[in-house]
């Protein structure tokens, strides 16, 4: 994904990620997460991007930079990163096991969903409210072009 | 290294390699498939946890990704299409003009 010029190309390969991804976590044993992950990233978010690519061809300048300037401190921070990431991981609790409730096994849907609507019940709504103010920002974005369109 | 050590090494890969590409990329489109890949490293770190301890809040918070992801997608889509509208280009570095 870091290297490729082209935007579909890029695509294919998050699908690709996505789905395998998805695979790991039916191994795992949490199917509906592995449904879900098939089905809205894959199937909504993915298909999304792709249309959108297919829909704005623009063609960049041939001999374009593909690289921003920032580059080196880009990686180096990456690399940074991932050094601290594994350290955390080799000297934390996960090295030794300690984490509490270790192998206490899978929950089922059942499990998951009653806790959903009762324990997570606010978190739930609250979901919703997001999702309302987000069909409003998308309205208002649409209308911000139609008012240039108009205004041209 | 055990199971969910390597599936929390791949979470981090995943994150970093999101990262990198939202830093280092000039495609405005490849930028927000990178963030997405950031997405769903953590929901895999989240995913390892929840099921290492046998709880399902993990899940629950990956649930809310899924929403956050698909809102933000929804969302960023018809700004980055507003953007190509205006400079007629992917290139982020052609936005400069958007400094406040």
């Amino acid at each position: 994904m870091l290297f490729m010029r082209e935007p579909m190309r890029v695509a294919l390969a998050l699908i690709t990620s996505m789905s395998s991804l998805g695979a790991v976590y039916g191994l795992m044993g949490v199917h509906f997460i592995a449904a879900f992950q098939v089905l809205i990233y894959v199937g909504a978010v993915m298909v999304f991007m792709v249309y959108v690519i297919m829909l704005l061809e623009v063609k960049e300048a041939p001999g374009s930079k593909r690289f921003s300037s920032y580059v080196v401190p880009g990686v180096v921070v990456g690399v940074l990163l991932m050094a601290a990431l594994g350290a955390g991981m080799l000297r934390g609790p996960m090295s030794s096991g300690m984490l509490p409730g270790e192998g206490s096994g899978t929950f089922s849907l059942v499990e998951f969903s009653s806790a959903f609507l009762t324990r997570y019940w606010l978190v739930f709504e609250l979901t919703t409210v997001f999702l309302v103010g987000a069909i409003v920002a998308a309205l208002a974005v649409v209308n911000v072009s139609r008012r240039k369109q108009e205004g041209a | 290294m055990n199971e969910s050590q390597f599936l929390l090494a791949i979470a981090g890969g995943l994150f970093t390699i999101g990262l990198l590409g939202v830093v280092i990329r000039r495609n405005a489109l490849v930028m927000l498939m990178c963030m997405e890949l950031m997405l769903n490293g953590v929901n895999l770190s989240l995913v390892t946890f929840s099921q290492q301890r046998g709880d399902a809040a993990g899940a629950v918070m990956v649930f809310l990704t899924f929403v956050v992801a698909t809102a933000e997608v929804a969302l960023a889509i018809p700004i980055v299409l507003l953007l190509v509208k205006h400079a007629r280009s992917l290139d982020v570095d052609r936005y400069s003009e958007l400094k406040g």
